[in-house]
């Protein structure tokens, strides 16, 4: 197999305050995997997130890209490859219409005239949102401006999409488009989520990050039945839910 | 969460003045506004021209009198400060309806009314008329520093957002039975005006962050990358 889409060796952390945040992370993913990232409040999962684009810079082990290692030199290539689609979508939507805001991105790639409008609307049909390009972002209900937080994000065609809780704060009809959106795109997931129906929904492979360390990396299904695991690290199904029980979705 | 189209003071059209440039709209009234804090007060007649001028671009725009004259109440403050001035300036008296006024006093009074409603009502014109988006381009294209402009953008961009927040915390307080009515319940206003501050500067740095995982290097692509 080609290098991992992403490659996380030993990433340990501290936060200038001193709280230590990551202990020795090593996580692997390849491409097209759609992988979970499951954990407590605390687990350190935003930390090892803003580690992926080089936001936050490893105290000690290494970050690769696609091979590429992330280092000052690379950041620009680096925030290409990995797209992150923050939680709030009015953290991530800033400029005054959708179609400035997905531009942003590319256009910093030095993206210009025809090719960047190609790659704004290009970007926005896969998420469904093509009519909304000329909507200030803050007209919009929030489940659009969460599909659009993800065009923002393709529009510079990443390798990696890293969603922070997609499905927080939709209702349960955005909740599913957005699964219909996020199954339907050609490129690597890696999703930190609370929300374990989701998780098994749409990733095959999940890991749980608890107290700064991996503490479990397998399918799905085997993470979220290990009743064990799940207790030791503040897992919990919702009410009702139980993987054992479900007819699992044909695409493995 | 705010419905319909642009911001509360712009008027949707089709105009001409809607259609003119941002840039060319925005130097024309920097220049007409010169143009009027420059003449002398006692000019009367030019009043009245500067007023025609204004009163047609109103018309060519298409904009209805009365949306611009309920939004001219931001006025009012100087209209107040202006009907004092006669009463309280020093100076050679002159009789108006058997009251005596200070003749120098009502010269200034007359000159803050008319130089501040012609510059209220071509500010609300261009405001009726522009979109915010295109004020800011207009700005860019007049190579007004990039900072700034880019301040002014989020600003415009994140004021509904703050505004709704701070109307969220009122609800939380008053559901919990919270009224300010006295002086002794500032300081929790106070406390929430500080909350607030804190929150929009969080915001602030989670916005910093999602634009630098788009490649942001400290400008903003002119014209929209267009």
């Amino acid at each position: 197999m080609s290098s991992p889409v992403l490659d996380v060796q030993g990433l340990a952390y501290a936060y200038p305050d001193g709280h230590q945040a990551l202990y020795g992370v090593d996580l692997h993913v390849h491409r097209g995997e759609r992988v979970a990232l499951l954990g407590p409040n605390g687990a350190g999962k935003t930390t090892l997130v803003l580690h992926l684009n080089g936001i936050l810079t490893a105290g000690r082990g290494r970050v690769a890209v696609s091979g590429l290692p992330v280092t000052k030199q690379n950041l620009t290539e680096v925030r290409r490859r990995v797209g992150i689609v923050f939680q709030d979508p009015d953290d991530q939507l800033f400029m005054p219409t959708v179609r400035d805001d997905v531009a942003f991105g590319p256009a910093n790639l030095g993206l210009r005239g025809t090719a960047l409008e190609r790659r704004v609307l290009d970007a926005l049909d896969k998420v469904g949102m093509a009519d909304f390009v000329d909507r200030p972002p803050h007209h919009l209900s929030f489940g659009q401006r969460r599909r659009v937080a993800v065009a923002t994000v393709l529009a510079m065609e990443p390798e990696i999409l890293v969603l922070d809780e997609p499905s927080s704060n939709l209702d349960p009809a955005s909740r599913r488009e957005l699964a219909e959106i996020l199954t339907g795109l050609d490129v690597t997931v890696l999703m930190v989520t609370h929300d374990l129906p989701y998780a098994f929904e749409l990733c095959p492979r999940s890991v749980v990050l608890s107290d700064g360390v991996i503490e479990a990396d397998g399918a799905t299904y085997d993470v979220l039945t290990d009743d064990a695991l799940m207790s030791a690290h503040r897992l919990e199904l919702p009410y009702g839910f139980d993987p054992r029980t479900i007819v699992r979705p044909s695409s493995g | 969460m705010g419905a319909g189209h642009g911001h509360k003071l712009h008027y949707h059209g089709h105009s001409p003045v809607h259609r003119a440039p941002a840039h060319l709209k925005l130097v024309a009234l920097l220049g007409f506004m010169l143009v009027v804090v420059a003449t002398p007060r006692t000019w009367f007649p030019a009043f009245a021209v500067y007023l025609a001028v204004v009163v047609a671009v109103v018309g060519l725009s298409r904009v209805p009198a009365s949306y611009l004259l309920k939004r001219m109440v931001v006025e009012v403050p100087f209209v107040v400060f202006a009907a004092l001035m006669p009463f309280v300036a020093t100076g050679p008296r002159v009789e108006v309806l058997g009251v005596p006024v200070s003749e120098a006093g009502l010269i200034a009074a007359w000159a803050l009314v008319a130089k501040g409603t012609l510059g209220v009502l071509a500010s609300l014109t261009l405001a009726a008329t522009t979109e915010p988006r295109d004020l800011l381009l207009g700005l860019q294209r007049l190579r007004f520093p990039d900072q700034l402009v880019q301040i002014m953008g989020f600003m415009i961009r994140y004021l509904d957002v703050v505004t709704s927040e701070m109307q969220r915390m009122r609800v939380a307080r008053e559901s919990r039975g919270f009224d300010a009515r006295s002086p002794k319940h500032w300081p929790v206003l106070a406390r929430s005006a500080g909350a607030l501050f804190v929150r929009s500067y969080e915001r602030g740095e989670r916005v910093h962050l999602a634009m630098l995982s788009r490649g942001y290097t400290g400008s903003l692509p002119r014209d929209g990358g267009r």
